[in-house]
């Protein structure tokens, strides 16, 4: 038991998971992180985990694809080659708009997409950090941290309680590296 | 939304028994996972060869020039701009399931969304086949594009439909990309920790590292509302911005302020119908009976029956304007539809999309398989010679009667137009082999509310009122997915 690192309770499905959680929170118990195969509504208020801010990125790269569309169509329309089509204003406001909205959703979408790339480190060709090959699958797997954590008997007799149907002591913290 | 309280009334979205986490898991990935079974390779050939034809057909146009087609001094758009509008249209269904279905909580999206998304994709990529070739000289299609003068030209103009289309096309296409791709994500992780090998380090490239932690879910989900915000508006531009096209012009015909909202409903209407060819089949093939139930078809039909009849009021009230507005053109345009040399494609599209999806008033026909499959080709035909009619008719006969023509489609309009169908399913099956076809993360999140076997437990339990659960049992006699002594009994 010394060599481990890491304990994994796997629950059959997300109300036990969450019978789980709070359990171990009743006891103080630290909880690295939680996953599962499909998102569980509620966990985040549980866990403490703060409202996600991507809308706000998203709205900001819309904003900026608003502005990019208005002024590279005013530049190239009005500033820059303004042309005279039967005495008609070069400045034709609401020719803009498809092309402003246009941009404003690619921007936003782009923008968001790569901004959650980016915090969740996703890439093509990144290594995946599973903890346990079968939270994709059908098993939702509470990760417990034993350096933080260092009573892994109490845990495991807590996971077990709670409904836990497996309980895994890894010394790897990943074991998708091989 | 993960296990509670669903009105024991809804029908189920998942029928069968023991149906588990991971039995989910094994059923959908079944295709991906398992060597290709006849029918596959079957339909596989057909479609690529097929493409093939289209690969022929498009390098002919691309070395001869446009004369290849049937075009002439007249009607100067015809099969390629019929078929670019179909295949938009057909395209939107996709981000309509994903998108609105989603902003409206419709959890029977689930099962329907990632096979309807890549449809969308495949179908975009199919029309803008057709507006490349049709520039003529598609290795300057960059010229679309604003680029300053010293490439040749002058600023694009930025008044014209035509460049917001572009603009249009282009973000509908890598937005929906981009939310089928992230969609994609959990379930790629899925098969890559389930393989092993060569397979594992392809789909573990593909997976972007995704791990399932809370932290990403949550992000996840927040990018799946965001981008269905987004997307909904959207995708009503995009074919409203298509249809600018034409009712931007001074044609007979096409200069009505009805096109946007007429061709929007036309578009669902058209992509509902393609969605429901291509499920109906898939759904036997990859035996998910249990997740795409009769309800979704049902549901499907029922969106088809009402853009149907939204189509036909907008029919019908284009003939009225024509009438009213006293304009002797436009009523020209409309009279020469009705009862001109193309009469025959005229009444064609009124028979395909406004009578016969009335039939889906009938219970019985809308929950029929058979009749739904055959149906949505007839609805599928029928917008095709929508798009053929306003294009083709409204242009060959406008204001010079000296310039009055007839239009006759040459071997090579006809081999790119069945050449493209081919591609498409080239495509699709394609991808139905290589990526899971049903959103196994979504499906599982309903597993617990809305399944035929969760309901029953509560039946069991006597947990819900005794006529609410017969009401319930009643409901699932049109499932062909339940067999029948199972809910008699019950």
């Amino acid at each position: 038991m010394s060599n481990t690192n890491y304990i994994l309770g796997h629950f059959e499905n997300p109300d036990d998971l969450m019978h789980g959680i709070e359990k171990l929170q009743e006891n103080n118990i630290g909880i690295y992180d939680v996953f599962t195969p499909m998102p569980i509504h509620g966990i985040e208020a549980k866990l403490g985990i703060k409202r996600s801010r991507l809308p706000i990125a998203a709205f900001c790269f819309g904003l900026v694809g608003t502005l990019t569309a208005f002024s590279m169509v005013y530049y190239m329309l009005v500033y820059d080659w303004p042309m005279n089509v039967g005495g008609k204003p070069a400045f034709a406001m609401p020719d803009f708009v498809p092309i402003m909205f246009e941009l404003t959703v690619l921007f936003g979408a782009f923008g968001m997409v790569f901004t959650f790339f980016y915090a969740n480190h996703l890439f093509p060709g990144r290594a995946p950090r599973v903890m346990d090959m079968r939270a994709t699958n059908d098993r939702f797997v509470i990760a417990i941290d034993i350096q933080s954590n260092p009573y892994p008997e109490k845990i495991d007799n807590l996971l077990k309680e709670s409904g836990a149907v497996e309980v895994k002591h890894n010394d790897r913290k990943y074991v998708s590296y091989e | 939304m993960s296990a509670h309280n669903e009105s024991i009334l809804r029908e189920p979205l998942i029928t069968g028994e023991n149906i588990t986490y991971s039995k989910i898991t094994d059923d959908i990935l079944a295709p991906v996972e398992n060597k290709p079974n006849k029918a596959w390779w079957i339909g596989f050939t057909v479609a690529a060869l097929f493409a093939l034809l289209w690969v022929v057909s498009i390098s002919y146009t691309f070395w001869t020039g446009l004369g290849a087609w049937g075009l002439n001094k007249t009607v100067g758009w015809a099969w390629d701009i019929t078929g670019f509008v179909w295949w938009v249209g057909i395209g939107h269904a996709g981000t309509l399931i994903s998108a609105v279905l989603l902003l409206f909580r419709q959890n029977w999206r689930n099962s329907i969304n990632r096979s309807a998304e890549a449809m969308t994709i495949f179908a975009v990529i199919c029309a803008a086949t057709y507006i490349l070739a049709h520039l003529g000289r598609v290795w300057l299609a960059y010229w679309c594009f604003p680029l300053p003068n010293q490439f040749g030209s002058l600023w694009v103009n930025f008044n014209s439909p035509l460049i917001w289309d572009v603009f249009a096309i282009s973000t509908y296409f890598s937005v929906s990309l981009v939310f089928w791709y992230t969609g994609l994500l959990p379930d790629i992780a899925t098969v890559r920790d389930r393989a092993a090998g060569l397979r594992r380090r392809i789909y573990s490239v593909l997976s972007f590292g995704w791990n399932g932690s809370v932290k990403t879910w949550q992000r996840f989900e927040a990018v799946s509302l965001i981008l269905a915000g987004v997307s909904t508006p959207l995708v009503l531009s995009v074919h409203t911005i298509v249809s600018f096209d034409f009712a931007t012009s001074l044609e007979p015909g096409w200069h009505t302020t009805i096109f946007p909202p007429y061709f929007v409903a036309g578009a669902i209407f058209s992509g509902f119908a393609m969605v429901q060819t291509l499920l109906l089949i898939a759904r036997k093939v990859m035996k998910c009976e249990n997740y795409i139930t009769m309800f979704h078809i049902e549901s499907m039909n029922k969106v088809i029956i009402v853009t149907g009849s939204i189509v036909g009021v907008a029919y019908l009230t284009e003939l009225f304007i024509a009438w009213y507005s006293g304009v002797e053109y436009e009523q020209y345009a409309f009279l020469n539809r009705v009862s001109g040399p193309y009469w025959w494609a005229y009444w064609t599209m009124m028979t395909c999309n406004v009578i016969s999806p009335q039939l889906f008033w009938f219970k019985k026909i809308r929950t029929s398989v058979m009749a739904s499959w055959i149906l949505s080709i007839v609805v599928n035909i029928g917008m095709w010679f929508e798009r053929f009619v306003i294009i083709v008719t409204s242009l060959h006969r406008d204001y010079l009667p000296s310039s009055w023509v007839m239009f006759y489609p040459s071997v090579v309009d006809v081999c790119l137009f069945i050449g493209s169908i081919g591609v498409f399913f080239t495509l699709f099956l394609l991808f139905l082999r290589v990526l899971p076809g049903i959103a196994i993360a979504e499906v599982k999140l309903i597993l617990k509310s809305s399944s035929h076997q969760e309901k029953q437990k509560l039946i069991r339990e006597q947990k819900v009122d005794t006529e609410h659960a017969e009401f319930y049992q009643k409901s699932l006699i049109k499932y062909d997915s339940v067999s029948q002594p199972e809910y008699v009994n019950a």
